[in-house]
Order: structure tokens, then C-alpha cells, then sequence
């Protein structure tokens, strides 16, 4: 059991490694001769008005206080899916009623107009 | 004798135990060399890929693709790597250097983490953990994290802009995507790759084909491929969260990319077409290996037609496709999947019996919600903007009246 | 030490210097970017302690979800690049102090409890602690009503979040 979780953590090292290695290579072997119009902040060849900063809209956000929700009802579907063979049916419903409760969720977001992007 | 890999990695264990070296340590040792081998490989699959896609791009454009460095133009994708390895690494001003280095690093390492648990035979499967399909989607979320930390450290409009988009994207397809990969585990009842491949007479292609649907749609979403690759909508945000990467910067997150649409195929492959399996693997493991790439390819072949078909989809239409469309498919997908397996079960039924039976009820929840979409569609008809030409500028009235004065 | 034992110590330096990193720093995305280092710490731990189910949510939920929702919500709000101010108020010192007494409570209620120093049997190699953790969930002598509570909580959660965040 912990061997393929050693595995997995060898897996990171070099997972993370190879790619530090690819992109600070080019440090190397690359030129590298800055200069101040160079470094500057791309915007379609006119010169930077204000910082990044920019208005977001809140939609962004409503977006991904949904997904936690869903995500979080989805990890407490995966034991459930596991132990599939030895749940009776009424057990099997209880899974289902989990599933409705927020689907019911879901169509409140929807008619209440949270989903559009408008 | 059919299992070759097992023969070698056994083998070099003998011989370091053998020089004297502690067991846990030749262990230690070996697993290492293993992930170098998968990362290294899955690595150099991608150098192979570009010209792949390329040549495919060409094809379907009726165009050659590449046809110049070497014969086929095989040697382009090398031509392309000393390229991008000798440019200049340029930062803008006012980024965020720690952040901006780390964030093509991570976000290559999210997708090759992946391979860490695919298992390519039966015998050769790397981390074989009961938490396979959830490590998957935990792996995923370091990809979001690196998108964040790109856009953010660039200290540019687009870039953030571009992000936010990706981001709001990603977690967005990641709901669906998770729901249809709820369906072949719930089938298989494990959450370990290799007892979902193991577990697949027939492939749950046939017994799940919606999920297998959803998976490839989100999945491509995922990836922010066309039609979904409003991320790095040209014309409104430049090149997206990427926009100030230069040079193996811009390269790492190209790379990963590539490899995450190989990897879709890989992941479709094990969940819904049955991963190394195929005749012959109980005498010879190994062939395994043969069928697992064959049908990743196949995977990744849709994947790259789709891509080059379809024209890119709005940012409204993309979101409301997943929420109102996708997400409710997939929850009802899972429920008659879960209802019909347990009853299914409990009748008694024959393997082919069952495999039939799972076939129809996707096949009526799929004819079910194109009949539901029809008579959704009338009343949301297209309104159509008359359009009355208007001059942009306008003659004088009369110039006889200004010459007379 | 064994290698798990140095192993351990390593992530629990890191988790804390990432958690210590988190208050200190003054850039607010930086310190996102710690929390997520802290939380992968965590799960490390968590593997450690062969709860590898718990190990894979902390991530899939803590850094791939709520993570990701402060960084929006710090990007929302906040000017990105140039954001820094003082971490303290005057407040800190009362902070720290309740801070410290919470950690002394736990460490003493730990050490007092009957299961100080108890080492608990290992899972038998056949076992299947995700199969039972779902045959509990839905079992009717064990966890059904929370579980399904936790689905009533959830849409509650979700209610509620749309309520606060979405105002036309």
C-alpha cells in the first residue's frame, strides 16, 4: 500500500524536475540581453494605462462557489459508487435521494437566474 | 515469459541486492527508475505527438503539414526544440518572478502526475491505489493553481483576464466530468484503475456510452481545446493566461497541453474502452501495452478531429452548456445507471442481458433529452436584429446654396 | 529514524513554515499560494497515516476548490500586483495568545485521553476501507442521517451563497 504511495511521491519529484530542468535551461544556453521596451507589459503595442487590475465580474465567483458545492457532493458519492455490491436497494436510494436534494439545488440556481452569464 | 518488463525490474533488483545494497533502498531505487522511465516516455510521446497533429491538421485541411526537415517532415518537431530552447527568456516588468518560473512547472507536472496511475497491462500499472479515479481529479486541481499563478504573475490585463476565464472553465467542466466518472467506478465498484480495466466485459463504452460522451466533452473542456478554447481567444484576450510567456516557458505550457489531450485519450481508454484489454493479454501480458496505446490513440484521434472541426463557442454559451445541459445529463445519467445496475443485479440477469439493458436506458435518457431540447428550442427562437444600412457619413445638403452666399 | 520518520518530519517542518508563511507574508496572493503549499502538506500527512481517501479530498476540495475560490475572491477585490499592508492589528498579541492556549488544550486533552499512546491494529491487508466507509454512509445503525443532512447542508450552503453573492 505505501510503496505505490512512495511511488507516487518519487512520481512528484520527478514529475516536478523534469520540467524545472526544461525551463531553466534556456537561462543557459539562451541570449539574454534585456532591455526596457523589451520587458514591457504586453498590450497590443500601446503603452500600459493603470495596473492589471481590471473589473471582474462577480459571476466568476458564483461560478466557483457552485463547483465547491458540487464538488463536495461528488466525494461523498465516490464510497458510495465503491460499495455499490454490497448496498441493499433502499441503500442505493439513499444515494439517489442525496443526488435529487441537489438537483433540486441546481434548478433553485437556475430559475433564479444565478447560471446566466449575462 | 509473456511479462518482460517484470522479468527486467526483478532482475536488476537481484542484482543490486546482489552487490550488497539495503533492500529498502534497492526499492526505494527501482520505483525511481520506474517513474523516470513513465514521466521521460510520456515526455517524448509529446515530441511525436506535434508532428502527429500537424500532419493530421494538414491532412484535414487538405494541406500537407509539415514536409520539409527530413522525410515526412519527421525531424520538424526536433527543428522545433532546439528552437525553443536557445530563445530569449523575456519577464515583464512588474511580474511576480517566483510565481511566473514556478507556474509552467506545475502546470506541466499536474498533467504528467497523471501517468503515475495508468496502468498500461495488467501487470505493469505503476501506482496501483483504491483511490485512482479521485487522485485523477486531485492531480487536475494543480493545473487550475498553475493557471491562476501564471495570469496572475504576469502583471498583464490579458493574462488575469485570460486566467479567470480558464479557471471559471476548468471548474466549471470539472462537475460533469466527475459526475460521468462516478459511472465507471460505480460500475466496476473500485475506484483503482486496474479493477476498472479488469471489471470491463463488455467495455463500458457499450454499457455507459453517455458517460463516455460527457467524460470526452468535458474532458476537452478541460484541456481548453477548440471548440472550447476561449481561454486563448485571440482576437479578445490576446494568447490567454500565457500571453507574456516566451521562449521553454510558453514551451512548458504547450507541452502540457499536448500531453493532456493524450493523456484524455489515455483516461478514455481506461475507463470506457477497456484499457490493455484484448486477446491474448492472460498469456501475454504485454501485448496489453500494444492494445493500451492503440486505443489511446483512437482517443486521442477524436479528440484532435473534434478540435479541428468545430468553430469556438461563446463564453455564455460555454457556461450554460455545462450548467444546463451537461451537469443535469450527467446527475440523471448516474441515477438510472445506479437504479437499474442494483435491480439489474438483483434479478439475476446474464452478463449480455445486462450489457443490453444498460445500452437501452442510455439510449432512451439520450433520445429523451433530444426530445426535451426540442420542445425547449421554439421558444427561445433565434431573434433576429433587422439591420437598415445607415451612411457612416452624410454629403453636404446643397453646395449651390454655399458657393451663391 | 526510519525513512517514514524523517519523511514525516520533513512535511511537518514545511506545513508549518507554509501555515507561519500564510499570516506573515504581506502580499494576500502569496499568501493563498502558502495556504495551498500548508494544505498539500496536510495531505501528505494524511497519506502517512494510510488514510489515503482523506489524503486525495483534502486536495480535490481544500486546494482544488477552496483554494481556488479565496484566490478569486482575493483577485476580485483587491488590486493584484501591489497589495501589501500591515499583517497585524492590535489585536495580535490576544491572537497569539489564544492561539497558543488552543494548542496547549489540545496537546493536554490529547495526552490525557485513553487513547494517548494506544496504537490502533493495522487494517488487515484484505480490507477494504473505502468499500465500508460507503456501506456506513448508507447504512441505517451508522451514518445516514448525517449523510443525507450533509446534502440537505450542502443545498442550504448553496442557498444561502446565492442569497449573499447575487444581488441584481
Amino acid at each position: 500500500m505505501l510503496d505505490n504511495w512512495l511511488y507516487i511521491g518519487l512520481f512528484i519529484v520527478v514529475a516536478l524536475f523534469i520540467p524545472a530542468v526544461a525551463v531553466f535551461l534556456p537561462r543557459l544556453i539562451g541570449p539574454r540581453k534585456p532591455n526596457a521596451i523589451k520587458q514591457e507589459i504586453y498590450e497590443c503595442g500601446i503603452e500600459t494605462v493603470g495596473d492589471a487590475w481590471v473589473q471582474f465580474k462577480v459571476q466568476y465567483y458564483i461560478f466557483a462557489l457552485i463547483f465547491l458545492i458540487f464538488d463536495i457532493e461528488t466525494v461523498f458519492l465516490f464510497p458510495w459508487a465503491v460499495a455499490f455490491d454490497k448496498l441493499p436497494l433502499f441503500a442505493v436510494m439513499e444515494g439517489v435521494l442525496f443526488i435529487m436534494i441537489l438537483l433540486v439545488g441546481l434548478f433553485y440556481l437556475w430559475r433564479k437566474g444565478a447560471l446566466e452569464w449575462a | 515469459m509473456g511479462d518482460p518488463i517484470n522479468l527486467i525490474s526483478r532482475w536488476f533488483n537481484d542484482l543490486l541486492l546482489g552487490w550488497g545494497v539495503a533492500e529498502n533502498l534497492v526499492k526505494v531505487i527501482s520505483l525511481a527508475i520506474g517513474a523516470t522511465i513513465v514521466a521521460t516516455l510520456s515526455l517524448a510521446t509529446v515530441i511525436a505527438l506535434i508532428w502527429v497533429e500537424r500532419k493530421i491538421a494538414g491532412r484535414l485541411q487538405d494541406r500537407p503539414g509539415p514536409n520539409r526537415a527530413g522525410p515526412y517532415g519527421l525531424f520538424q518537431p526536433f527543428a522545433d526544440i532546439i528552437k525553443i530552447f536557445t530563445k530569449e527568456i523575456t519577464i515583464p516588468d512588474g511580474a511576480d518572478h517566483v510565481a511566473f518560473n514556478i507556474a509552467p512547472v506545475l502546470a506541466l507536472g499536474s498533467v504528467l502526475l497523471i501517468w503515475a496511475v495508468i496502468p498500461f497491462a495488467a501487470t505493469v500499472v505503476g501506482a496501483n491505489i483504491n483511490v485512482g479515479v479521485l487522485y485523477i481529479v486531485a492531480v487536475g486541481s494543480f493545473g487550475v493553481v498553475a493557471v491562476l499563478m501564471a495570469g496572475w504573475s504576469s502583471n498583464n490585463k490579458f493574462a488575469l483576464l485570460g486566467s479567470f476565464r480558464a479557471v471559471a472553465q476548468m471548474v466549471s467542466y470539472e462537475v460533469p466530468m466527475v459526475i460521468a466518472l462516478l459511472t465507471p467506478v460505480l460500475l466496476a465498484r473500485s475506484m483503482g484503475l486496474n479493477d476498472i480495466v479488469a471489471a470491463q466485459t463488455p467495455w463500458f463504452i457499450i454499457v455507459a456510452p453517455l458517460a463516455a460522451l460527457i467524460f470526452l466533452i468535458t474532458s476537452m473542456a478541460e484541456v481548453g481545446r477548440a471548440p472550447f478554447d476561449l481561454l486563448e481567444a485571440e482576437s479578445e484576450i490576446v494568447a490567454g493566461f500565457h500571453t507574456e510567456y516566451s521562449g521553454m516557458g510558453f514551451g512548458a505550457f504547450y507541452v502540457s497541453e499536448f500531453l493532456h489531450v493524450w493523456t484524455i485519450g489515455a483516461l478514455i481508454a481506461t475507463f470506457f474502452l477497456g484499457g490493455w484489454s484484448g486477446p491474448g493479454v492472460e498469456t501475454l501480458p504485454v501485448l496489453g501495452i500494444l492494445y493500451f496505446y492503440l486505443k489511446t490513440f483512437i482517443g486521442y484521434f477524436v479528440v484532435t478531429w473534434i478540435r479541428l472541426s468545430l468553430p469556438r463557442v461563446r463564453i455564455d454559451q460555454l457556461l450554460a452548456f455545462n450548467w444546463k445541459f451537461l451537469t443535469p445529463l450527467s446527475l440523471a445519467v448516474l441515477i438510472v445507471t445506479a437504479i437499474l445496475d442494483k435491480a439489474l443485479e438483483l434479478a439475476a440477469v446474464e452478463r449480455w442481458a445486462y450489457a443490453l439493458m444498460m445500452l437501452a436506458a442510455n439510449l432512451i435518457i439520450g433520445w429523451a433529452t433530444v426530445l426535451i431540447l426540442k420542445a425547449i428550442e421554439p421558444k427561445r427562437k433565434r431573434q433576429r436584429v433587422e439591420f437598415t444600412p445607415r451612411p457612416i457619413a452624410v454629403a453636404p445638403k446643397s453646395v449651390d446654396n454655399v458657393s451663391s452666399r | 529514524m526510519s525513512g517514514l520518520e524523517i519523511f514525516f518530519l520533513v512535511v511537518a517542518v514545511v506545513t508549518l513554515v507554509a501555515a507561519l508563511l500564510v499570516v506573515t507574508t504581506p502580499n494576500l496572493v502569496h499568501a493563498a499560494l502558502w495556504l495551498i503549499l500548508a494544505l498539500f502538506g496536510v495531505a501528505a500527512t494524511f497519506v502517512l497515516l494510510n488514510a489515503t481517501f482523506l489524503a486525495v479530498v483534502q486536495v480535490v476540495v481544500y486546494i482544488g476548490a477552496i483554494a481556488v475560490l479565496m484566490i478569486f475572491a482575493i483577485m476580485l477585490t483587491r488590486r493584484v500586483m501591489k497589495d501589501s499592508g500591515p499583517q497585524t492589528n492590535s489585536n495580535w498579541v490576544w491572537a497569539a495568545l489564544l492561539g497558543l492556549a488552543l494548542f496547549g488544550g489540545l496537546t493536554f486533552v490529547l495526552l490525557h485521553s485513553d487513547a494517548a499512546g494506544v496504537s490502533l491494529p493495522a487494517l488487515s491487508a484484505h480490507a477494504d476501507p473505502l468499500a465500508q466507509l460507503g456501506q456506513e454512509l448508507v447504512s441505517p445503525n451508522a451514518y445516514v442521517i448525517p449523510f443525507e443532512l450533509a446534502s440537505v447542508l450542502l443545498l442550504a450552503a448553496m442557498i444561502g451563497a446565492i442569497v449573499v453573492a447575487w444581488k441584481n
